[in-house]
């Protein structure tokens, strides 16, 4: 069943990349076509192989790329000195990485990353191909982010075989990166398309100005690094320590700035809406308040593909009569039980949370305490309401329900997809996965275990609407809108003082009586009077 | 309301001051009614569409008004609203008992005193103390992007603001019920409506003065 899942996969990055070609989604055309070049005559039996023929001319890309947080899955917040990236974090989707690495590494821009013993200094196991390939490259599930290059069974004995891929061919179509090289990983995080962002999914690669005005495919057409600009391979953007306010003008081409570019006030500045001068910058006004996305971006899941909303594990292992695993859809077809997985909740065209954001992002890792008597925040999103350097931002709120330690209060990590005895998916044996999990990590594990509740928020960014589609001034202006509840800011229309409210319609009220009292009494005297 | 005593027709109101009044009045209406929606207290327009039409009244009213003081200045017609004590008691003893028995109206109405004492002070308290209320909180509230280049964000807050404002509003819409309802009190139910459009006044003969016009 995996399987089929892992195929339509392979087959929806293989169509995301349909048009190949010199031109890249930049638009621009490139000095060189790399079919001519010799050192890409192949045939390469690796990725490896492949890399170093780059390295041949574009000498310096290996170095470049192992300083960035797309090589090192590591990163230390800024903000708290966390030790935060993918290799050691959790989130509560498919939880962490450890231990299910050669299944989770297809995503990692290297080649061969099976365990903690990964040479993360090789220069040949850089992967150029992951992010510049214009179509046809595949990083199956299993094989530690390699490609693969002869026809493969895995699982191994389970007499499904994986086709190679031709690494020559690939090899000499390459260019700039484009939206289906940044989504293959970006769009499928936590197992599938449009799963973990919201706001991103393979909706995107053939986007309607609709869904997004600026990767509209008929329009502006941007690709990724079109705003998530880059320099010797470090891409801007981070959604560990995110710009939550840039309160400045627009940067002029070539302007030497420590901004991100990838902000939206980059480009449009931050009092971006012409308006009458009647209106004396009413719109303009709210950007003091409101990050750009708030209102610009109505609803996340908007292009077609849901986004999964929650996802309880607690439930996973549920086998049918033939002591098999099974699968349950809703009407749309979308999974809504997995054996191996658990049930998910899917939501699509969704209307996000908000909350003050300041940019600063704190997570709740391994070796961290939790409170198992509430919902545990896997990420907090901080930010002052009212704060000078805070903004209200629409986010995704998704519930998880994951296993943790009921002695040590701590979060686990479970083994899950690789083919083996103490993974998950393959025996439904929580305390086996639970404990090769703990191995892998490092943590320790008691042995006993639970499922707590759990929240994780993802900023919402993408998918853009165009301007006559934002959000509604009376959608937040209005007792119960969107900003219900938010704190630090007077809004007309939800805000107002119930005294005053009370005394005014008090004295209307009495004003009233008062005219109609003396209009009866005139009307009485004078009907009197003429009789 | 006696019709013994004989009329006349006095020209009380200018075509200016006419086209000022009924302006005036249509903006002040819009400007409840849209600004009361804005408030939050009945959804009819929508919030934005209220907004709109309500700055915009209130750049109209504020036109209208650039020519009503010009208006009162060059043609002296500003003298109507100073305060005057006179005959204030026996107005508000005539609202309180006499125009129940059909007592003659305590205040003679000419060109050059077309107001009662009553009105003067109705109207001075409304150009004094709710005029500047409602637009002194309304102009910082419309001007609120420039707050922070002018430094008034230290000292003001929004909220104290939309309740001045709000408070002023509740005042204006006392006024407007007690105006419309005082023009009923005219010598007939639509006298007081009738010159307001028309500009002539019926009032009773006063044999000591001379008409300043006559039909």
């Amino acid at each position: 069943m995996r399987h089929r899942a892992i195929h339509a996969l392979f087959a929806l990055a293989v169509l995301m990349a349909g048009t190949a070609g010199a031109v890249g989604a930049s638009g621009k055309a490139s000095t060189a076509d790399h079919s001519k070049f010799e050192e890409l005559a192949g045939p390469f039996d690796s990725g490896e192989a492949v890399t170093r023929a780059c390295l041949k001319c574009h000498t310096e890309a290996s170095h470049q790329i192992m300083q960035t947080r797309h090589w090192t899955w590591d990163y230390a917040n800024p903000a708290t000195g966390q030790r935060l990236g993918k290799k050691t974090m959790v989130n509560a989707f498919c939880i962490g990485d450890q231990s299910n690495e050669p299944f989770c590494q297809s995503c990692h821009i290297g080649y061969g990353w099976k365990d903690k013993h990964f040479d993360f200094t090789d220069a040949s196991r850089v992967d150029c191909l992951a992010c510049h390939n214009t179509g046809e490259y595949t990083k199956p599930f299993g094989f530690a982010g390699n490609p693969v290059t002869v026809r493969s069974e895995y699982p191994p004995g389970s007499g499904k075989f994986v086709e190679p891929i031709d690494l020559a061919k690939i090899a000499q179509a390459v260019g700039p990166t484009r939206r289906d090289n940044c989504g293959a990983c970006h769009y499928n995080g936590g197992g599938g398309d449009g799963v973990k962002h919201g706001d991103l999914d393979s909706s995107l690669n053939t986007a309607t100005h609709e869904l997004d005005v600026h990767m509209d495919k008929d329009g502006l057409n941007f690709s990724c690094s079109t705003c998530h600009v880059s320099d010797q391979h470090a891409v801007a953007g981070s959604r560990i320590a995110m710009t939550a306010a840039d309160p400045h003008p627009a940067l002029l081409r070539g302007e030497k700035s420590e901004r991100n570019p990838a902000a939206c006030q980059a480009c449009h500045g931050d009092k971006p809406h012409k308006e009458s001068l009647l209106a004396a910058e009413r719109l303009n006004a709210h950007t003091d308040t409101l990050a750009c996305q708030s209102c610009h971006i109505p609803a996340f899941a908007r292009g077609g593909v849901s986004t999964k909303m929650a996802w309880d594990w607690s439930q996973a292992g549920q086998l049918d009569a033939e002591g098999k695993p099974l699968q349950k859809k809703d009407d749309h077809g979308h999974v809504i039980y997995d054996s191996k997985k658990g049930a998910f909740v899917h939501g699509q065209n969704v209307t996000p949370a908000y909350q003050w954001f300041d940019g600063r992002v704190t997570y709740t890792l391994l070796n961290d305490t939790i409170d198992p008597t509430t919902r545990v925040p896997i990420n907090v999103f901080h930010g002052e309401p009212g704060a000078p350097n805070a903004r209200i931002w629409p986010v995704k709120v998704f519930h998880g329900r994951q296993p943790y330690d009921t002695e040590r209060n701590t979060l686990l990590v479970p083994s899950v997809g690789v083919p083996n005895d103490s993974a998950f998916w393959y025996n439904f044996d929580w305390p086996k996965a639970l404990a090769a999990g703990a191995e892998a990590t490092g943590a320790p594990f008691s042995g006993k275990y639970d499922f707590v509740d759990t929240q994780m928020l993802w900023p919402i960014t993408h998918m853009v609407a165009p301007k006559e589609k934002a959000v509604a001034c009376q959608e937040c202006h209005a007792d119960d809108g969107r900003l219900a509840g938010i704190e630090g800011v007077y809004i007309p229309g939800r805000d107002r003082s119930p005294w005053l409210d009370r005394l005014g319609w008090l004295a209307a009220l009495a004003a009233l009586l008062g005219v109609s009292l003396h209009a009866t009494a005139r009307v009485v005297t004078h009907l009197r009077k003429e009789d | 309301m006696s019709h013994t005593t004989p009329m006349t027709r006095i020209y009380v109101f200018k075509r200016y001051e006419r086209f000022w009044h009924w302006s005036q009045a249509v903006l002040v209406i819009l400007m409840l009614v849209t600004g009361f929606e804005i408030h939050g207290s009945y959804h009819s327009l929508g919030f934005e569409r209220a907004v709109r039409l309500h700055t915009l009244s209130a750049w109209t009213l504020l036109a209208l008004w650039a020519f009503t003081i010009f208006w009162q200045f060059t043609t002296g017609e500003w003298r109507q609203y100073i305060p005057t004590a006179s005959k204030l008691v026996a107005m508000a003893r005539y609202y309180m008992f006499g125009i129940f028995v059909g007592a003659p109206h305590p205040y003679h109405k000419t060109a050059l005193k077309k107001h009662n004492p009553l009105q003067r002070l109705a109207y001075l308290v409304l150009l004094a103390l709710v005029s500047p209320i409602i637009w002194g909180s309304g102009l910082l509230y419309l001007f609120y992007a420039y707050w922070g280049g002018l430094g008034l964000d230290r000292w003001l807050s929004l909220e104290q603001v939309a309740t001045v404002h709000t408070a002023g509003a509740f005042m204006m819409l006392v006024f407007v019920i007690a105006h419309v309802y005082l023009t009923t009190t005219g010598h007939t139910v639509f006298a007081h409506i009738k010159a307001m459009i028309t500009g002539w006044d019926e009032v009773e003969e006063d044999l000591r003065a001379t008409p300043e016009k006559t039909h």
